[in-house]
């Protein structure tokens, strides 16, 4: 196993999303993954490049696994799914020499292939895994209960994304499970959130970004989990926008679930970074840890408990 | 659904275009729904994606290249991850967004512009500056109250930088544009 990655923070890590890119990084030292900038790293182009032409917009990718590739690893992660896809669709497409030429002829130095793409998630849940993040935990999450929000693109389509589930991911789940936390069924993981028309169609993220609130607070979700910063700019930043468009009330934190590693792991309040959400968790957080001593408190008086009764026999 | 007359509208160039780009093969789509059923945006679009992949089958340049739905796709994968046949309608959607970018009268309107503005900033600095593309948008549409409520939120958490990030080889991404255009030219 390579514990060496380049790492690709992505635009919004240095504005929107801050705090998911000091988290992410505070989160994969303790954990020992090391990570070297890809160095002069640039856009890769989101989505407005491929909706112009695809081979601009792999070229705006490529040159970032050319550098990276120049580091001298082979792996090169990033925490937002946006970059994700457009640096994984370049390293895909380019893999056909017709398509690569023509990438190519765009850039002043070729790439010629080689350097795999992952999320961070990715090689937290794979190569790091569950158990090794259980054991790290210094103060569990114990009484949140989340929603886990994985975005429309993190998993799909399938045969580039080649990551978890394409439409029941599971990885979020079950690394919030390893640091205490309870991750709610949530249905809607992969349905899109508005995605980038926030600026132009405001109306369109309000109703699909307002579904996913509705259905978090259905569940009794304290707050949502996410792993992309577009997903949780729409549901944190947008969130009285979404209200006042759809007559609701929600106050629902959106943490991205680095954050809610590194306040597990106790990595300290300057990369967990709370104060950087728009919707204040701190409520939500002091529930959790009410429900939490309740439970302590229960399971003390009552140790052997037994189960009731799931279905009455006919 | 309207009716079409085939010997009118049947443009098999467009088609064979439509597949040359996309590397899909249109014919294979059997009208199932799926992708219509799955596509979030189908509340907002003016011809759901289904209806798309079967005015394409007929050929039917115009009407597809004028729809407002291909401005609306989020590239969000569901069609395509979803399709029983194999198709990967999300990269078709994108193709013919491509094709409609060429037409005066496509109806990219807003959405276009704010996505022109971010390839702006790229081209200029290297990276996506999001307080500059939200001014280039404000000032292009001339909608001067977008999100102008937001930015007491960003500004106090420091989440909105005020200035670029400009990266030292900014000059190789204003050439990767610039070669692509030239590729463009006829």
């Amino acid at each position: 196993m390579s514990t060496t990655y380049a790492y690709y923070p992505g635009c919004s890590g240095l504005g929107t999303s801050k705090e998911y890119d000091v988290s992410s990084r505070a989160v994969c030292e303790a954990l020992g993954l090391r990570l070297h900038d890809v160095p002069d790293w640039s856009c890769c182009g989101s989505t407005p490049a491929h909706t112009v032409d695809h081979v601009l917009s792999c070229a705006l990718a490529a040159r970032n696994l050319a550098l990276a590739k120049a580091t001298g690893v082979d792996t090169v992660i990033t925490p937002c799914p946006s970059c994700l896809t457009n640096l994984k669709v370049a390293a895909h497409h380019m893999a056909d020499p017709e398509f690569r030429d023509k990438v190519n002829a765009l850039l002043d130095e070729p790439y010629t292939g080689g350097v795999q793409v992952k999320s961070v998630l990715q090689v937290i849940y794979e190569d790091v895994g569950c158990e090794a993040v259980a054991a790290k935990v210094k103060k569990p999450l114990t009484g949140l209960r989340l929603a886990p929000y994985y975005g429309c693109i993190m998993n799909r389509p399938p045969e580039v994304m080649q990551f978890d589930d394409h439409e029941n991911p599971v990885a979020m789940d079950r690394l919030m499970e390893a640091i205490g936390a309870e991750a709610a069924p949530f249905p809607l993981k992969v349905e899109c959130c508005g995605a980038s028309f926030g600026v132009a169609r405001k109306d369109i993220v309000a109703r699909l970004s307002g579904k996913l609130l509705d259905l978090a607070a259905g569940l009794q979700c304290l707050a949502v989990v996410t792993a992309c910063p577009l997903c949780q700019m729409n549901l944190d930043l947008r969130q009285g926008q979404i209200n006042a468009a759809n007559g609701t009330n929600h106050y629902l934190p959106v943490f991205y679930y680095t954050q809610l590693l590194a306040m597990a792991l106790g990595l300290g309040d300057s990369v967990v970074e709370l104060d950087k959400l728009c919707v204040d968790p701190r409520p939500a957080l002091a529930q959790a840890a009410r429900r939490a001593a309740a439970k302590g408190k229960t399971a003390t008086k009552t140790p052997a408990a037994p189960a009731a009764p799931t279905a009455q026999p006919a | 659904m309207p009716t079409v007359n085939l010997e009118t509208v049947h443009d098999k160039g467009f088609i064979s275009e439509v597949e040359r780009r996309s590397g899909q093969n249109v014919a294979l789509c059997y009208q199932c729904g799926k992708c219509t059923a799955g596509c979030p945006y189908t509340f907002a679009y003016d011809i759901p994606v289904s209806q798309i992949m079967r005015w394409l089958q007929a050929g039917d340049r115009d009407r597809i290249l004028e729809c407002r739905s291909l401005w609306l796709c989020a590239t969000c994968e569901s069609c395509t991850t979803r399709c029983p046949n194999g198709i990967d309608v999300a990269r078709i959607m994108d193709v013919l967004r491509h094709m409609s970018r060429q037409r005066a009268d496509n109806k990219g309107g807003n959405v276009k512009t704010f996505w022109d503005a971010f390839l702006d900033s790229v081209r200029a600095h290297g990276r996506a500056f999001e307080m500059g593309i939200v001014a280039s948008y404000v000032t292009r549409t001339g909608r001067f109250w977008t999100d102008v409520e937001l930015a007491p939120k960003l500004l106090p958490r420091g989440k909105l930088s005020l200035k670029p990030h400009d990266i030292k080889g900014k000059e190789q991404i204003a050439r990767i544009f610039k070669r692509f255009e030239e590729s463009r030219r006829p």
